[in-house]
């Protein structure tokens, strides 16, 4: 691999929701090419720790830097600019639009959807071409999942930002989502993943780190996170 | 030979079957045709319409009954109606870019329409002794309200639903007093009191629009005037709707906060919606204000802004073409109603269709139609024998519809009275109606239909304004209970 160039940081993150604490002291990074999985239980803080990266919440303390330039202060539409994408958890579709509408609407930052951008989505997901009339919120779950990560991909992120791409699947459309990821992954695109599905998640990822309760517990590769007893016991239920 | 053509024959058979059925392809979309069912019957027009016609064609043909009607209508009267439609079409078109397209409840929006033509009218005329060009005042106008429209929208920024609702109102109530208030203003500079806006009393005197020396002394020109404009709106509002800024403003009325995570810039473009909704308010209170030759506050208070957003509704939120269809309902109808002959055909024609949409069936629909004959006779002969007083035949007789009815309908002396009584039966029936089963609800329609002409005889005839808005309402309950995503609305779909 080439050498590591950071592409997030986060540092020192406190997130509060009103006077709820969440985010505690909470150090994450990315780098260039990497993809990183954020474990944890139910409302350990992890949708909040991608909202924080992404500017949706804003935190107490701490400074966010992302592409090389400090983020911390900058609101959401403009750190999309810059090359964080997003999928959000539930997919969040627009369901009364239709898929191909739903795809522009991922390349809004960058002006009128490019031809070959949606080709390039097409092309990962043939089913969506079939589909580019129907209305979003008609589709299954999976082809939702394709939607939502068509979506993300047109805006040409530097680093996507899943949340919990595996809830609401079936087991066999988990499989093929986390496959997917991995695809993506192989051809140099930067991911943080959020997940609750532990053995998932880390068989694709890079590294990994565990957050309990808005506190990051546990760091590492992901080969040693998935090895790591306590981690076993905790999320891996076994 | 033989032998050879067998496998053949049956490879092809093979692979034409395979093809029917679309294997290799995606198998919901190569059924995609055999699987959309029709809506049977009167329910299913809409759909019909909406799928079988293109959108360029309902447009042509639009635009060459606008253009016929111009060309050969002379009557003023309904040139002035023609007139009240674009302006109607005008202000559909722009709630529908704030409330349709950017979901943004806004009920000041009427207050735009006001301002334009308050604007207009302190430009062009002796109140305060302005003429100034046609020109330079619609100009005035259009920067003028957009500039108030994104002012208002500032507080639009950080609102939404009910509390957008509730801050627009309060601006438009805000439009209406100052205008009330402003005939007696006394500045701290002078002595005397200034009469800006003559208060309720309106201003009258206003010039008519002027361009190249041509005045608009004919109410033709200034349907001609909106016809140019309507069509050049809708060209360039559906333009605008396919490409990204429309279709940001629709993601912003679906889920603002995934819009926002998408890079769409939520604040700038609720301003834009703002903006471009006032602007074209303004401009058709304007061209209202030039037509009319005076202007009333009355005329831009609530009752204009619930018909508008009701035009919107009505032909589907998000929608052009529902929203000029919208606008001929809501300002055609309300005239057309006027007339008491042409509302009682009309109320009618509405139970008859109300019947032929839930009998289903033409055997359904003649029982219905009998059964209500026969409830009338009996009524009539039972009521007879008791010898109850009756309203003379020649008092309550209005229209030709009537007359002939006259020899069926049993008309009680005192009307008020049991149309009173006979609107509350109605109405709980009805709400049983909707929730009783399919038995009770086949007896109970003759008794309903046979009470809803009574009560139109009895009392609604002879009450035009009430009936008026009554039949309005009750077309609107109808529709949204059939169709609640309006004419041509798209159906809602929720996403999980
Ligand atoms: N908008 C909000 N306001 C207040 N509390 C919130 C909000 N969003 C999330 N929380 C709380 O913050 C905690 C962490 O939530 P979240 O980050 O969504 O957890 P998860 O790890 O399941 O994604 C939860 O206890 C949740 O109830
Ligand atoms: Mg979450």
């Amino acid at each position: 691999m080439s050498e590591k160039k950071p592409l997030l940081e986060i540092s020192n993150i406190d997130t509060y929701y009103g006077v709820i604490h969440i985010l505690q002291q909470v150090n994450l990074r990315v780098d260039e090419g990497e993809l990183v999985c954020l474990l944890g239980g139910n409302a350990c803080g992890k949708s909040t720790t991608l909202k924080t990266i992404l500017g949706m919440v804003k935190p107490k303390v701490g400074k966010i830097m992302f592409a090389g330039e400090d983020v911390t202060h900058q609101n959401t539409p403009a750190r999309v600019k810059l090359g964080m994408a997003v999928v959000p958890e539930n997919r969040r579709l627009f369901g009364p639009m239709t898929v191909l509408e739903n795809l522009k609407i991922g390349a809004y930052v960058r002006g009128e959807a490019a031809q070959e951008d949606l080709e390039r989505v097409y092309d990962l997901f043939p089913k969506l071409k079939e589909r580019s009339s129907q209305l979003a919120g008609t589709l299954s779950g999976g082809e939702q999942q394709m939607v939502a990560v068509g979506r993300a991909l047109m805006s040409h992120p530097r680093l996507i930002l899943m949340d919990e791409p595996s809830m609401g699947l079936a087991p066999k459309l988990v499989e093929q989502s986390f496959e997917m990821i991995a695809n993506l992954h192989s051809q140099g695109v930067s991911m943080l993943i959020v997940e609750q599905n532990a053995n998932m998640a880390l068989s694709v990822a890079d590294r990994g780190y565990v957050l309990q309760t808005g506190r990051i517990v546990l760091e590492g590769e992901a080969k040693e996170l998935a090895g790591h007893e306590e981690l076993r016991r905790a999320y891996l239920g076994r | 030979m033989s032998e050879n053509r067998v496998p053949e024959e049956i490879q092809e058979n093979a692979a034409h079957e395979a093809a029917k059925l679309g294997i290799g392809t995606d198998e919901w979309v190569a059924q995609h045709e055999e699987r959309t069912a029709r809506k049977k019957g009167l329910k299913g027009v809409p759909q019909f319409i909406d799928e079988s016609i293109p959108a360029w064609a309902r447009w042509v043909v639009l635009l060459a009954a606008a253009f016929a009607f111009g060309a050969f209508v002379d009557n003023q009267y309904l040139l002035r109606i023609g007139v009240n439609l674009g302006l109607f079409v005008m202000l559909s078109y722009g709630l529908n870019i704030v409330m349709g397209y950017a979901g943004l409840l806004d009920l000041g929006y009427v207050a735009f329409y006001g301002i334009g033509a308050y604007g207009y009218a302190l430009m062009s005329s002796e109140q305060l002794g302005h003429h100034w060009s046609t020109w330079l005042s619609v100009l005035i106008i259009i920067i003028g309200t957009a500039l108030l429209g994104y002012i208002v929208s500032l507080p639009a920024r950080r609102l939404f639903g009910d509390y957008l609702a509730i801050v627009t109102l309060f601006f438009g109530q805000v439009f209406v007093q100052l205008v009330l208030a402003s005939d007696n203003i006394t500045f701290p500079w002078a002595d005397d009191y200034v009469d800006i806006t003559a208060g309720a009393n309106g201003i009258p005197g206003i010039d008519p629009f002027s361009f190249f020396g041509h005045k608009f002394l004919n109410i033709r020109d200034y349907y001609w005037l909106l016809l140019v404009l309507v069509a050049l709106l809708t060209i360039t509002i559906s333009r605008i709707n396919r490409t990204r800024i429309g279709r940001a403003w629709r993601t912003i009325r679906e889920d603002a906060l995934a819009a926002e995570s998408m890079g769409v810039m939520v604040n700038r473009l609720k301003t834009m919606a703002f903006v471009t909704g006032a602007a074209i308010a303004g401009l058709a209170g304007a061209i209202f204000a030039a037509m009319q030759s005076a202007v009333f506050v009355s005329g831009f208070d609530m009752p204009l802004m619930t018909m508008i957003y009701a035009a919107v509704i009505l032909g589907g939120s998000g929608s052009l073409a529902g929203a000029v269809m919208g606008a001929i309902v809501m300002s055609v109808l309300p005239e057309v109603l006027r007339v008491t002959n042409y509302s009682e055909i009309l109320f009618l024609a509405v139970l008859v269709l109300t019947l032929a949409a839930v009998g289903k069936s033409v055997k359904r629909f003649t029982i219905n139609i009998v059964s209500i004959a026969l409830i009338g006779f009996a009524v009539k002969i039972l009521l007879g024998f008791a010898s109850i007083k009756i309203t003379p035949t020649e008092e309550w007789v209005v229209g030709p519809v009537s007359r002939a009815l006259s020899h069926w309908m049993y008309v009680p002396l005192d009307r008020v009275l049991w149309g009173n009584c006979a609107f509350v039966i109605l109405i709980v029936l009805i709400a049983y109606f909707t929730t009783t089963t399919p038995r009770i609800k086949t007896i109970l329609l003759p008794i309903i239909g046979y009470l809803g002409i009574f009560l139109w005889e009895v009392r609604l005839v002879t009450d035009v304004n009430t009936t008026r808005q009554l039949l309005i309402g009750a077309m609107l309950v109808v529709l949204m209970i059939t169709r609640p995503q309006g004419f041509l609305g798209k159906p809602r779909v929720e996403v999980l």
